[in-house]
């Protein structure tokens, strides 16, 4: 088994470790995390259940379970990561297996915010970019120093410039990824809104 | 940039503050929580020592891990009733209406808040679940969030997030007979793609939308995200305004004309501007069934699996995985393939007028001997009108199951799964790898007419075909 579990805290502004190539376009959450393992109260063993029924089905052949990966922290996935369900429990699965960065071609909307609020950068790069580090023939032993203040990645003889939403960026810079102290700063005018909202109005509270 | 439209409207209307970042924040008018993904957010506030700042604003009920056959507890299963209880004691802590087992208003979340009253146009609507989309059908902006951000909204009513482009979909025409709402959000997402919706949110519109009942709306803008769009809306109308009146939560008296007035200036205005518009004709939609692991990978009931090489690039990946685990081979038909599992329910189909289009079909009919199929109402209110009209006797009779309200063989999460590589005929909303419990399990998604009609024939069946005179 990994090491001890560590989540992310405060400021994200490099990010360096070796790529674990996952291939295939549309992987799911029910895929990334089957629904049977989110019968729990907390997140905490769900890294050892991450892909289960692909790993399965590979009997030992799955990315996730070959030897040379186990150290892997950068993912690099294809088009439409993380479509479907909304369960958090999907990035909390990959990051508890030990995945503290995601590269891709495009990632469904909901799993890519749950990444930016629980710590791991999700960056886009071109399809044929995507393909190159997959292939690449030493990528089992490619390893990237992410730099999100430039938003660029490099290996020995490998430079990507990456792309990420620029507030996803600031938020990791700044820190304030963890959105709920940025969100609790403005309490008045949360009050304000709560005030003028037509419909409070016309509908008694809901008790 | 789009401009005018409900959309925009709302979000304006919500926003709090620009932050630092360059995202919204966005005030969340009616949150909703199961208890799958709320444990873990109450867990968070408890260590971040917050309380939940608006409990009157979050409303609870239980659908996903809820078993449909005997509902007394404790339930059988010890992690099932784990969460229920921590479901319970987290509202009761935080003084959050919670809709219980056998209050009469448990259900799916997505069937109990439109039955309520609670969902109404105009208003924001966040739930830890994907399908919240489902409520747009009502012109509110509904979308799924991750346990983070229902923590945020617990703590603080509000969430970060990044303004979202609006595609307007037009349908013309109308629905031929046999045909619903199912088969036409299958049909648009197999246009449009199951990633063309990211970073959009779909506005439904056109003729053919009109036309729909609420609940037919619910189950077009419920599968927006299967399309990619993390919400998906249509504009309120006076079937809106009489879908709500007079339900438990719905304005009364002197509010109600206060409530129409100011519903229908949240529609999007006749000169909106979208990021993008898509027309089509609902007109020449057929039934329509998926044969792979994406909801986009769906045909006509008379049409051929796709080969290979008419397919984009893009998509012959996915579609080679999908031969592969369906079984299926390119250029074969879907019609009469051999189905085990018929299930009725969801989110997407589990209200009662789907119930009423399927035993409708069944009247009189038998389910096929190897066929095992069973019907759960999508809340204790759909169950309990469908045995006024006495719907679950002809379910019975014709051989189906008749079970207690619950997400159910949507996602498995309980004890009904599918058994190595059955197949089902199923009308819930997700086809993926796995999806319906079983590791190689095989799910082909339909409206709930047709899984009536192949739980008769044991294969997948033509609908239309048990409608002739």
């Amino acid at each position: 088994m990994k090491s001890k579990f560590t989540p992310p805290i405060g400021k994200i502004t490099q990010i360096n470790g070796q790529c674990i190539s996952l291939i295939g376009n549309d992987i799911d959450t029910d895929r990334i995390i089957p629904a049977r393992f989110l019968k729990c109260v907390n997140f905490d063993l769900l890294g050892e259940s991450v892909f289960e029924d692909d790993r399965e089905t590979l009997k030992g052949s799955h990315p996730f379970d070959l030897e040379e990966n186990k150290n892997a922290t950068i993912l690099i996935v294809n088009s439409n990561f993380g479509c479907g369900s909304s369960r958090e429990h999907a990035p909390q699965a990959l990051m508890r297996w030990g995945i503290k960065a995601i590269i891709g071609e495009s990632f469904a909307d909901i799993f890519y915010s749950n990444c930016i609020a629980i710590g791991i950068p999700c960056f886009t790069l071109s399809k044929k970019s995507i393909q190159e580090v997959q292939n690449n023939k030493d990528n089992k032993f490619l390893f990237l120093e992410i730099d999100l203040k430039n938003s660029l990645a490099k290996s020995k003889d490998l430079t990507l410039n990456l792309e990420i939403k620029e507030s996803s960026r600031k938020m990791f810079l700044s820190g304030e990824w963890d959105a709920t102290s940025t969100l609790l700063e403005n309490e008045d005018f949360i009050e304000n809104k709560l005030n003028c909202l037509p419909y409070l109005e016309f509908n008694s509270p809901i008790t | 940039m789009s401009q005018n439209t409900l959309f925009d409207k709302v979000w304006d209307l919500h926003k709090v503050s620009s932050l630092p970042g360059g995202s919204d924040q966005i005030f969340i008018g009616l949150h909703l929580i199961h208890e799958v993904t709320s444990p873990q957010a109450f867990g968070a506030l408890k260590d971040k020592n917050l309380k939940v700042k608006f409990p009157e604003r979050t409303v609870a009920t239980v659908d996903h891990i809820v078993p449909t056959d005997n509902q007394s507890r404790p339930f059988k299963d010890n992690l099932a009733e784990q969460m229920i209880e921590t479901l319970e004691k987290n509202c009761l802590e935080h003084k959050i209406r919670f809709f219980n087992i056998g209050s009469g208003n448990q259900g799916i979340v997505h069937v109990v808040a439109p039955e309520l009253g609670l969902t109404q146009p105009g208003m924001t609507i966040a739930c830890g679940d994907s399908h919240t989309s489902t409520h747009g059908a009502f012109g509110s902006i509904a979308f799924g969030i991750g346990t983070s951000q229902v923590r945020d909204v617990l703590a603080t009513q509000t969430i970060a997030m990044n303004k979202l482009k609006v595609r307007q979909i037009w349908c013309d025409n109308k629905l031929s007979k046999g045909v619903y709402a199912k088969d036409l959000v299958l049909h648009i997402i197999n246009k449009l793609g199951v990633k063309a919706g990211a970073g959009f949110a779909y506005e439904f519109a056109g003729p053919a939308i009109d036309e729909l009942s609420m609940e037919e709306r619910m189950t077009i803008c419920n599968m927006s995200i299967e399309g990619g769009a993390r919400c998906g809306y249509i504009n309120p109308d006076e079937k809106t305004f009489s879908y709500i009146k007079n339900k438990l939560c719905a304005p009364k008296n002197k509010y109600w004309d206060k409530a129409i007035t100011w519903w229908d200036s949240i529609k999007s205005d006749e000169n909106s501007i979208y990021d993008d518009v898509i027309k089509l004709d609902a007109s020449k939609v057929e039934p329509t069934v998926t044969w792979g692991i994406t909801p986009g990978q769906s045909i006509g009931i008379n049409q051929k699996i796709p080969l290979l090489d008419d397919l984009s690039p893009n998509d012959q990946f996915i579609a080679e995985e999908a031969f592969e685990y369906m079984g299926f081979n390119p250029g074969q038909s879907i019609k009469d393939t051999p189905v085990d599992v018929c299930f009725i329910g969801s989110c997407t189909n589990g209200r009662i007028s789907d119930l009423r289009v399927a035993a409708e079909v069944l009247k009189d009919k038998k389910v096929y001997k190897e066929v095992k199929a069973f019907v759960v109402p999508g809340s204790e209110k759909v169950a309990i009108q469908a045995k006024q009209e006495g719907l679950d006797m002809i379910f019975k009779d014709s051989g189906f199951q008749w079970r207690e309200p619950g997400c159910s063989m949507c996602l498995a999460m309980n004890s009904d799964k599918l058994i190595g590589n059955e197949i089902s005929a199923s009308s819930s909303n997700r086809n993926f790898k796995g999806r319906q419990g079983s590791p190689n399990g095989r799910t082909l998604l339909m409206s709930p007419a047709m899984v009536a009609a192949a739980a008769i024939n044991g294969k997948v069946s033509d609908v239309r075909e048990f409608m002739k005179k």
